[in-house]
């Protein structure tokens, strides 16, 4: 064509980047790449390989070794040995490795963008614009982290070796998301990419050796999930595992690892709801629909694809919409005109295929880009579906590909109510000139991360991660630091010894009217389901009390209560303040009564037992004082934003309470939960149950709303598992013995509650410097980042 | 204009503002991205930048402008491109112009005998330019004398103190006011979006303008402190489109000051394309009020030609 024939048309043609420095450097290793162990490529014990194929082309880029669980084991086995060197290097002195990486990565963008393009299919405009700056910005920030933490983790100790897993969407972006903050906080890494995109973690793996990294700091594993990534998680030595990837494999990982102290977070699917009112820029939000769910082709966890309108504007959005979509071009990867690449792989490209037929035949409308679409090669056109509702899979069930799915709604309420019909919570955007509007939803929202008028706005310093089946733990920022980081005490603790079941005596003589304790559940007291007591004694073996025989049903009830009773998060913190306050000062009126107790079925002193409630008074205290004082944060993201990081409650928390020091180790629990918003269904101290039954009196005294917390007794594990189990709990905290652990954690698994034990370990209770403080504020919080954008 | 029918003056619809939101922030994201979603190489590139010649008003708006100085102005518009470029690129039979010249009042005259026998339109800048401020009568007047000079295009100032008062109705009534004197000669509305202080009143403003019977939209006079930037573009651009979903009428977009490389040109024409589509690509609805850009434009050319980088002193200058 000549050039005044292109000046009638006026197309782009094709902007190809090259990809010859990238094909040699695969070149270099002669197309076949080994594990990187203890700072040097190493064979595959199994002597297998797999290919690394462009999804763009269908060819073959390299083949990279087969890990099994002999290569995991060496990899852990070189990060073992690097360990203890790396921790106690000075904050300084991890900095600078980890700055030189941040550097490193730049000095080499291109060709790591040009090599996650060949190996993913994203467009090279994304992995350029996008995924290796945003890397790289990762390990300056945490290059930040390493230099402070002497000081801001002085009381912290890194896990040591940690096992991470990521996934083939954002591989290098997820790799420097796992690996910087680990690194920073002084552990060492044996990281597994997906099998579908390892290229650009070799790469990172040559460019550590480039950083002079210490050999076995930084492990590279190549595999399959199945095999290399499951020796990695039931290695022993492995004290830590991080996992991005699908909500079904989180679930596996947190089943895997129950009987071990493992710390865990994961980072799974979602559904993320896009809202639009009627007052929004509209043609704003089209391209915000543009960069929710056709960014990466859609494979993104927290893409926007449920797309909610309100009713008035709806049908003009929608025509926006795809007049904007008809203009998308989608095609090689490598040409920087491109809107759209390739499907990772032909499995995904048939699994979303898969789900495409599924949502015709379930009666939805499916419209799609008028596009154009490469013969070969794994594409697929921008797709809407309409005419949806809640009911359909293809509205429930993550696709993790272009496709969008729209409903509508009329009030704000319908569109609170519709985001959040979802067990996933990831992201979400909110799409208002009203900032009244956007400020109201975006608390409500069940998801770590809110955008307004905004969209997949990501920063090292702006924490990343879900609510429910979406995960637990944070990416980024301070709160990122604290998943690689543990209290330094965790150590000193020692195992937990409870004191023998004491013989059932006789009923002890009284001339005291009989009390009956009851449950205590949604401000009343209840007598339990099933009719039951179980005989309390005390310290002599006499039986001094019956206490309710608590079941399923009671938990169900008790469950229902603290479910109807979540407003109380919105209540002010200086009200949550008050009634914690004003707790301890009714408790500080009886505790002659409360210390007798104590006394009375414990091996207590009168002294310890004293001891015990003035304790309790003060704790108390502490968490009154923190009620108005464990603030968020606001974060300033190098964009014209701000990002306002609020610790948000978690929801319906089940704790298990300790049996020992059965008053402070209730409190200890209870306190800072109910001061963070949380409401609570407690099970009491099986052996001394009567100090939470006394309880509850004093709570009825106290002003405390209904259903906030609620008192369970009864056999404790027993009663736990039907907690630990129940979807409607979002989190569990145990403390007992390690089975219990052990069982809590894998009946957690169904909707993914956070979880939180004492691995079997006893906690000094008496001890305000372990047993008190920001440690348990993390636990009864979590912290949703929510991005405003501002600027007229 | 051929093949484009022209706008009318509308009924002033009050409620076609009220809807009116733009977000700035998310007006900047996606302006961003024009020049990284679409690359134009190579001869496509050169296609373009050839193309992009007749998108622009060459423009001279000088206190100092004398007849001689705005006469090589039209011999630069008439031949914009040396022989030898146009040659090596396979354009000699192209009939490259630039799309208009665009002067003062006094020099109409003599760009108009300047430019005798081309075709290429005379536009006048007008109204008081670049203030805005001049009475009513002397504005409609030299509208009127300018057409009589042989302006085929006005380019009016619109009173800014209006749009900042929330005056839209008035507004709407001088640029009908205008829109009546110019006769034949189109209409475009310069809006000085630099002194509307919000993206918001130049969305608003861009709409009265085009109620009230606008053949373009234009950003600026090029003497505010702000000209033509992405943001205000895509804004107006967007107005455009939803007049033209409104009323099916196609108005022109003129983005001035500022636009002064051949990058930034080729980001522009996408921008037309990417929201208006290719009719938005052509001189009949797409300016550049420019002076420099056309000797940069003119250095890229070579350079696709030659493959070496050229210098601005080899270009005939305007």
């Amino acid at each position: 064509m000549t050039i005044m024939e292109k000046m009638k048309n006026l197309d782009y043609g094709s902007a190809m980047e090259s990809d010859k420095e990238a094909l040699a450097w695969i070149a270099k290793f002669g197309g076949k790449f080994d594990h990187y162990i203890g700072g040097k490529w190493v064979k595959p014990k199994g002597g297998k390989y797999l290919d690394a194929t462009n999804p763009a082309t269908t060819e073959k880029l390299a083949t990279f070794a087969k890990g099994n669980a002999a290569d995991i084991d060496a990899a852990v086995k070189a990060a073992g040995s690097a360990k203890g060197k790396w921790a106690a290097l000075s904050g300084h002195s991890r900095a600078k490795y980890l700055y030189a990486l941040a550097r490193l990565l730049q000095k080499h963008s291109r060709l790591f963008a040009v090599l996650e393009t060949l190996d993913n299919g994203k467009p090279i405009r994304e992995s350029r614009d996008a995924d290796v700056p945003l890397a790289a910005r990762h390990f300056y920030h945490h290059a930040g982290w390493a230099q402070l933490s002497t000081k801001a983790f002085d009381d912290y100790e890194p896990y040591g070796v940690v096992g991470q897993i990521i996934p083939w969407n954002f591989p290098l972006l997820m790799l420097a998301w796992k690996i910087a903050p680990a690194l920073a906080a002084g552990n060492v890494v044996v990281l597994k990419p997906a099998e579908y995109t390892s290229l650009s973690a070799l790469l990172f793996a040559e460019i550590c050796s480039e950083a002079g990294l210490p050999d076995g700091v930084v492990n590279i594993v190549t595999g399959l999930g199945a095999e290399a990534g499951e020796a990695l998680i039931q290695h022993k030595d492995v004290k830590k595992i991080a996992f991005t990837g699908s909500t079904n494999i989180g679930r596996h990982i947190r089943t895997v690892t129950a009987n071990t102290d493992k710390g865990l977070s994961l980072e799974l699917g979602g559904k993320s709801p896009f809202i639009v009112y009627d007052d929004a820029d509209i043609d704003a939000a089209v391209e915000g629909v543009v960069n929710a769910i056709f960014f990466n082709q859609g494979e993104v966890c927290c893409a926007g694809s449920r797309l909610l309108l309100q009713e008035p504007i709806a049908e003009r959005f929608l025509t926006k919409l795809r007049t904007r979509l008809d203009k998308f071009i989608v095609g090689n990867p490598m040409d920087k005109n491109v809107d759209m690449g390739a499907i990772v792989d032909p499995v995904q490209h048939k699994r979303i295929n898969d789900l495409l037929r599924l949502g015709v035949d379930e009666g939805a409308t499916m419209w799609q880009s008028g596009c154009e679409i490469p013969k070969v090669g794994s594409y697929v056109k921008p797709t809407i579906f309409t005419d949806v509702s809640p009911t359909d899979a293809i509205v429930q069930d993550e696709i993790f590909g272009p496709v969008l799915v729209v409903m509508t709604f009329r009030t704000n309420a319908e569109a609170e109510a519709l985001a959040n019909n979802t067990k996933y919570g990831l992201s979400a955007s909110v799409w208002s000139e009203n900032v009244n509007q956007c400020l109201d939803i975006a608390p409500k929202i069940k998801a770590g991360v809110v955008w307004v008028n905004s969209t997949n706005q990501f920063d090292a310093a702006v924490g990343f991660g879900g609510y429910r089946e979406s995960g637990y733990g944070r990416e980024g920022g301070m709160e990122g630091m604290h998943e690689y980081l543990k209290p330094k005490y965790y150590a000193e603790l020692k195992k937990l010894v409870e004191p023998k079941a004491k013989n059932v005596g006789e009923y002890a003589k009284s001339d005291n009217v009989d009390r009956t304790p009851k449950l205590y559940i949604g401000g009343k007291q209840a007598r339990p389901d099933n009719g039951h007591s179980l005989p309390v004694v005390d310290a002599a073996g006499e039986i001094i009390a019956e206490v309710p025989h608590g079941s399923r049903k009671d938990i169900r009830n008790a469950v229902q209560a603290a479910a109807k009773a979540k407003g109380w998060a919105g209540t002010t913190a200086h009200l949550k303040a008050q009634i914690l306050y004003y707790i301890a000062e009714n408790l500080d009126i009886r505790k002659a009564e409360f210390a007798n107790r104590i006394a009375s079925v414990t091996n207590s002193t009168m002294a310890e037992a004293n001891a015990e409630v003035e304790q309790s008074v003060s704790r108390l205290f502490t968490y009154a004082a923190w009620a108005d004082k464990y603030d968020g944060k606001v974060h300033n993201p190098p964009t014209r934003a701000v990002a306002i990081a609020m610790n948000e409650a978690i929801g319906v928390v089940g704790i298990s309470c300790p049996n020992e020091a059965p008053l402070l180790g209730f409190i200890s629990l209870v306190a800072p939960a109910i001061a963070m918003g949380n409401t609570v269904v407690a099970i009491a101290s099986e052996t001394a149950p009567l100090l939470a039954t006394d309880f509850y009196q004093i709570l009825e005294t106290s002003d405390l709303p209904a259903g906030v917390l609620n008192i369970i007794t009864g056999p404790k594990d027993e009663l736990t598992k039907t907690l630990a189990e129940h979807d409607e709990v979002d989190a569990i905290w145990y403390f007992g013995a390690v089975d219990g652990c052990t069982m809590v954690k894998a009946a957690s698994v169904h909707n993914l509650k956070q979880v939180w034990t004492n691995e079997g370990k006893a906690y000094p209770w008496h001890d305000a410097n372990i047993a008190e403080g920001e440690t348990f504020l993390r636990k009864a919080t979590q912290v949703k980042n929510i991005w405003v954008p501002y600027g007229v | 204009m051929s093949n484009i029918k022209r706008n009318e003056i509308m009924a002033f619809e009050p409620d076609w503002l009220t809807d009116i939101r733009v977000n700035k922030s998310a007006t900047e994201a996606r302006c961003a991205t024009y020049g990284t979603r679409r690359a134009v190489k190579k001869d496509h590139q050169k296609a373009w930048l050839l193309h992009a010649i007749g998108n622009i008003d060459l423009t001279t708006l000088s206190g100092d402008d004398t007849a001689d100085r705005v006469k090589r102005l039209c011999a630069k518009a008439k031949r914009p491109v040396r022989t030898e470029t146009l040659k090596a690129l396979g354009a000699l039979d192209a009939k490259i112009t630039t799309g208009a010249v665009c002067v003062y009042h006094h020099f109409v005259v003599t760009a108009v005998a300047a430019l005798k026998g081309t075709g290429i339109p005379v536009a006048a800048v007008s109204t008081g330019f670049p203030h805005g401020l001049s009475p009513m009568e002397t504005k409609l007047r030299e509208i009127e004398l300018s057409v009589e000079a042989g302006a085929k295009e006005i380019d009016i100032v619109i009173s800014r103190h209006l749009v900042l008062a929330g005056d839209w109705q008035t507004l709407y009534d001088e640029i009908v006011a205008y829109r009546q004197a110019c006769g034949e000669a189109h209409l475009k509305t310069i809006l000085a979006t630099g002194e509307l202080g919000t993206l918001t009143n130049v969305a608003k403003a861009s709409m009265v303008c085009m109620m009230a019977g606008a053949d373009f939209i234009k950003t600026s006079t090029g003497k505010e402190s702000v000209n033509a930037t992405l943001p205000i573009s895509l804004t107006m651009v967007r107005m455009i489109r939803d007049y033209h979903e409104r009323t099916g009428f196609k108005i022109g977009y003129k983005p001035a000051g500022g636009i002064s490389d051949a990058k930034t040109c080729l980001v522009y024409l996408s921008l037309m394309r990417e929201e208006l589509g290719k009719d938005w690509m052509q001189p009949e609805l797409f300016r550049f009020g420019a002076s420099s850009l056309l000797n940069d434009i003119e250095r890229q050319l070579e350079h696709g030609v030659t493959g070496r980088y050229s210098a601005s002193y080899r270009h005939p200058m305007a």
